[in-house]
C-alpha cells in the first residue's frame, strides 16, 4: 500500500483512495459489514432458534426480554430477523456469484468475436430483457417445489439466470472496445490462444466494471426472492417472508407494527448501504459511467 | 430429452435471425405481421374481415414501418411461439398436475379428465394441441380449475384492470422521473439535486410492498383517506400505482438527471444560447429532446419491470388483476390459465416495445435513416 507521501500509485490504489474519501459509501460498508456479521455469527453462537414458539407469549410488543418483540405464535422476532437476514443475504451473493458467472463468459465471448455472433447473442439478451422475469422465476421455482423445502439452491439457480442481462450488456460493450486495441494484437501476434487473450490479457482489464454491478446487482436480487417469499413461493425463513408475515396482519382493530417495522428496516437498510457501496466503487472505479 | 432439443432449436432459430438478410428481413416481417393481424381480427371480427385486414396489414407494413420495426418482428413472432413451449415445458418438468388433489384419483378418472381438458401426458402433445386450439379455434382453452370457465372470460375483466394499473403506473414513474432527474441535472449539487438523488435511491432500495404496506398503514388505517385494498372506484388505485411506479421513477431520475447533464455540455445548446434565446426556450426546445433519448429506451425495461413489481402489488392491494391469476394457476398447475396469462402479458410488452421503437425513430434521426 502505497502511503498518500508516494508520488506513484497503481490505479486501484487511487481508485481505493477515491472509495474512501466517499462517505455514503464508508457509512455503507460498515453497516452491511455490522449486518453481516450479526446475522451470521449471532444465531450461531447464543444457539437461537427461529422456530420455537411459547404460545403463552404471542404479540408481544419489543420489550426488554424480546428486543423486537414475538410473532403469532410466540416466536422471538429478533432471532427470525437475523436467521431471516442470514438467508437473504446467502441468497444475494450466491445468485449474483451465478449471474457474474454466466453474464461475463456470455458477454465476453459475444464481444471477443464480434459481427454475426455478437449480433445474434446480443439479440437473445434483447429478448430476454424485455421479458416480465418473473415469470421465469416462478416457473423455474414450481419446478424444485416439491423438495426444494430449505434446500435454497433452486433460488440461487432462478434468481442468478433470470439477473446476467446487464452484466453481459457491459462486459459485452468493454471487450467489444479493448478488442481493437494493441496489446491484444500484440498477443496474437505472439500466437496466444483465443482463450489465453481473453482470460490474460482482455478480462483484467474489466474486472473493476464486473465488481461494480455484481455490487449493485445484489440489493436486486435480494428484492427479487423477498417478491418471490412475499409470494409463498420462498423456499426458506428470510426478510421477504417475515415482511409478508408482517403485511398481513394489518388490520384496523390492533396494531403488530413491530412484525412489520422490525424486518422492513432491515432489509431496507440492507439495501440502501449496498446500493450506497455499489454507487461508490462506481465512482470510484470507472468515474465515465457515473449517473 | 427430445423437449430439450427442440427448445435449443428454437433458440439457435432465434438467434439465427440476426443473419437474416434486410430485404427477406422486409418481406417475413411484413409476412408475419399480417399473418398475427389477420388472425386476431378474424376470431374478433369474423374470416373475411380477417383475410382483408392481414393483406392491408402487410401491405401497409411494408410501405411505412422502418427496418428496425421489421427487425423486432421477424424476432418476436417466433419468440412467442418459443416462450409458449419454455412454458409449457416448465410446467410439464414441476412436480405434480392440474388433476392431482387430496383425494387419489383412479387412473380412468385422471385419463378421462386429461381428454376432456386436453392435457395428454406428453408436453409435446399439449403444445401441439394448444397451438392448434390457440390458431384454428382461436380460444386459450378451458380453465383446469375453475371449473366450466374458459381462460378468455377468467382474463377479460382483469386485463383492463392490470392494464389501468400498469398504464398509470408507468406515466407517473415518467413524470416523477422525468421532473426530479432534469430538476437535479440543471441544478448540480444543490439541495435540490441530492434530495432528489437520495429519493431515487430510496426508490431504488426499497420492495415496492414495502412502499406499498407503509402507504397502506400511513393513508388507510391512520389518516383514513384512501380504502385499504380492493378494486372498484379511482381511489383504489392511487396507492397501488404510486408503489408500483416508484422503482422505474429512480432509475428514470437517473438516467434523465446524466442525459441533461451531457447535453447541456453540447455544442448546439451554446449555439442555442449564443443566438439569444431566452434559457427555458433553449431547455424546453433544444437539451430536453436529447435528454429523453436515454429514457425512452428505458421504456421497454420498465414497462417489464412494472409488470413484475405487478404481481406482488396485486396480491398486497388484492387487486382482481392478471398477476393474480397468474401467480394462482402457477401455484394450482393450471396450465392453461399460466399459459393464457403469459401470452396476453408477453403481447403486452411486443406492443409497447413496437410503439416504443417508433418513438425512438421519432426522436432520433439516426434510427430514421436506416430504412431502405
Amino acid at each position: 500500500m502505497g502511503g498518500h507521501e508516494s508520488p506513484i500509485q497503481s490505479p486501484f490504489q487511487l481508485a481505493f483512495r477515491r472509495l474512501v474519501r466517499n462517505r455514503g459509501a464508508v457509512a455503507g460498508a460498515l453497516l452491511l459489514s455490522l449486518m453481516t456479521l450479526a446475522c451470521v455469527l449471532l444465531p450461531l453462537l447464543l444457539k437461537l432458534d427461529p422456530s420455537h414458539t411459547q404460545p403463552v407469549l404471542r404479540n408481544l410488543p419489543p420489550s426488554s426480554q424480546f428486543w423486537f418483540g414475538t410473532d403469532g405464535l410466540g416466536r422471538d422476532l429478533f432471532v427470525r430477523v437475523l436467521v431471516g437476514g442470514r438467508t437473504s443475504l446467502l441468497v444475494g451473493l450466491a445468485s449474483t456469484a451465478v449471474s457474474v458467472l454466466v453474464g461475463v463468459s456470455y458477454g465476453a465471448v459475444a464481444g471477443f468475436y464480434g459481427g454475426k455472433v455478437d449480433e445474434a447473442m446480443m439479440r437473445l439478451v434483447d429478448f430476454m430483457y424485455g421479458l416480465p422475469y418473473m415469470f421465469l422465476v416462478i416457473l423455474i421455482m414450481l419446478m424444485f417445489s416439491e423438495k426444494a423445502r430449505g434446500d435454497m439452491l433452486p433460488v440461487f439457480l432462478a434468481l442468478g439466470l433470470v439477473q446476467w442481462l446487464t452484466m453481459a450488456r457491459i462486459v459485452r460493450g468493454q471487450v467489444l472496445t479493448l478488442r481493437r486495441q494493441e496489446f491484444v494484437l500484440a498477443a496474437e501476434l505472439l500466437g496466444a490462444s483465443d482463450a489465453r487473450i481473453l482470460v490474460r490479457h482482455v478480462l483484467p482489464n474489466v474486472i473493476g466494471v464486473i465488481v461494480v454491478y455484481a455490487t449493485l446487482m445484489v440489493p436486486s436480487v435480494i428484492i427479487l426472492e423477498s417478491f418471490l417469499s412475499f409470494l409463498g413461493l420462498g423456499v426458506a425463513l428470510s426478510w421477504g417472508q417475515l415482511v409478508s408475515d408482517g403485511v398481513a396482519v394489518i388490520n384496523p382493530v390492533r396494531s403488530y407494527w413491530w412484525l412489520l417495522v422490525w424486518p422492513s428496516v432491515f432489509l431496507g437498510l440492507t439495501l440502501l448501504s449496498l446500493n450506497f457501496i455499489g454507487d461508490g466503487l462506481r465512482d470510484a472505479l470507472d468515474p465515465k459511467a457515473r449517473t | 430429452m427430445s423437449e430439450a432439443l427442440t427448445l435449443l432449436l428454437g433458440l439457435a432459430l432465434l438467434a439465427a435471425t440476426a443473419w437474416c438478410p434486410p430485404r427477406l428481413t422486409r418481406l417475413l416481417g411484413c409476412l408475419l405481421f399480417g399473418l398475427v393481424l389477420g388472425v386476431l381480427l378474424r376470431f374478433s371480427l369474423g374470416a373475411a374481415v380477417g383475410v382483408l385486414g392481414g393483406l392491408i396489414g402487410a401491405g401497409v407494413a411494408y410501405r411505412i414501418f422502418p427496418l428496425l420495426v421489421l427487425r423486432r418482428v421477424v424476432f418476436l413472432v417466433p419468440a412467442l411461439v418459443l416462450l409458449i413451449f419454455a412454458t409449457t415445458l416448465l410446467m410439464y418438468k414441476a412436480p405434480g398436475n392440474p388433476f392431482a388433489n387430496e383425494r387419489a384419483t383412479s387412473p380412468q378418472v385422471e385419463a378421462a379428465l386429461r381428454a376432456q381438458y386436453g392435457v395428454p401426458k406428453n408436453a409435446n402433445q399439449f403444445f401441439a394441441i394448444y397451438m392448434r386450439r390457440l390458431l384454428v379455434e382461436g380460444t386459450l382453452g378451458p380453465s383446469i380449475k375453475v371449473q366450466g370457465r374458459t381462460v378468455e372470460e377468467l382474463i377479460a375483466p382483469a386485463f383492463p384492470v392490470s392494464l389501468s394499473l400498469g398504464l398509470l403506473a408507468l406515466t407517473l414513474s415518467v413524470i416523477f422521473g422525468l421532473t426530479l432527474g432534469v430538476l437535479a441535472g440543471l441544478k448540480r449539487n444543490s439541495a435540490a439535486d441530492y434530495l432528489s438523488m437520495g429519493l431515487a435511491l430510496i426508490g431504488i432500495s426499497l420492495p415496492s410492498f414495502v412502499i406499498g404496506a407503509v402507504l397502506m398503514i400511513v393513508f388507510s388505517l391512520w389518516l383514513g383517506w384512501l380504502p385499504v385494498a380492493g378494486w372498484g372506484s379511482y381511489r383504489h388505485l392511487i396507492m397501488p400505482a404510486f408503489a408500483l411506479s416508484l422503482p422505474s421513477a429512480a432509475v428514470i431520475a437517473r438516467l434523465s438527471r446524466s442525459g441533461i447533464i451531457e447535453v447541456m455540455q453540447q455544442d448546439f445548446v451554446r449555439t442555442a444560447r449564443a443566438k439569444g434565446l431566452p434559457e427555458s426556450w433553449v431547455i424546453g426546445r433544444h437539451a430536453l429532446r436529447g435528454a429523453i433519448i436515454p429514457v425512452v429506451s428505458y421504456l421497454g425495461p420498465a414497462a417489464a419491470a412494472i409488470m413484475t413489481g405487478s404481481f406482488v402489488v396485486e396480491v398486497l392491494f388484492a387487486v382482481p388483476g392478471m398477476g393474480q391469476w397468474f401467480v394462482k394457476g402457477a401455484i394450482n398447475r393450471d396450465y392453461s390459465v399460466v399459459l393464457g396469462t403469459a401470452i396476453v402479458y408477453f403481447g403486452l410488452v411486443i406492443v409497447f416495445n413496437l410503439l416504443v421503437d417508433l418513438a425512438y425513430a421519432w426522436l432520433d434521426p439516426r434510427v430514421r435513416e436506416e430504412r431502405a
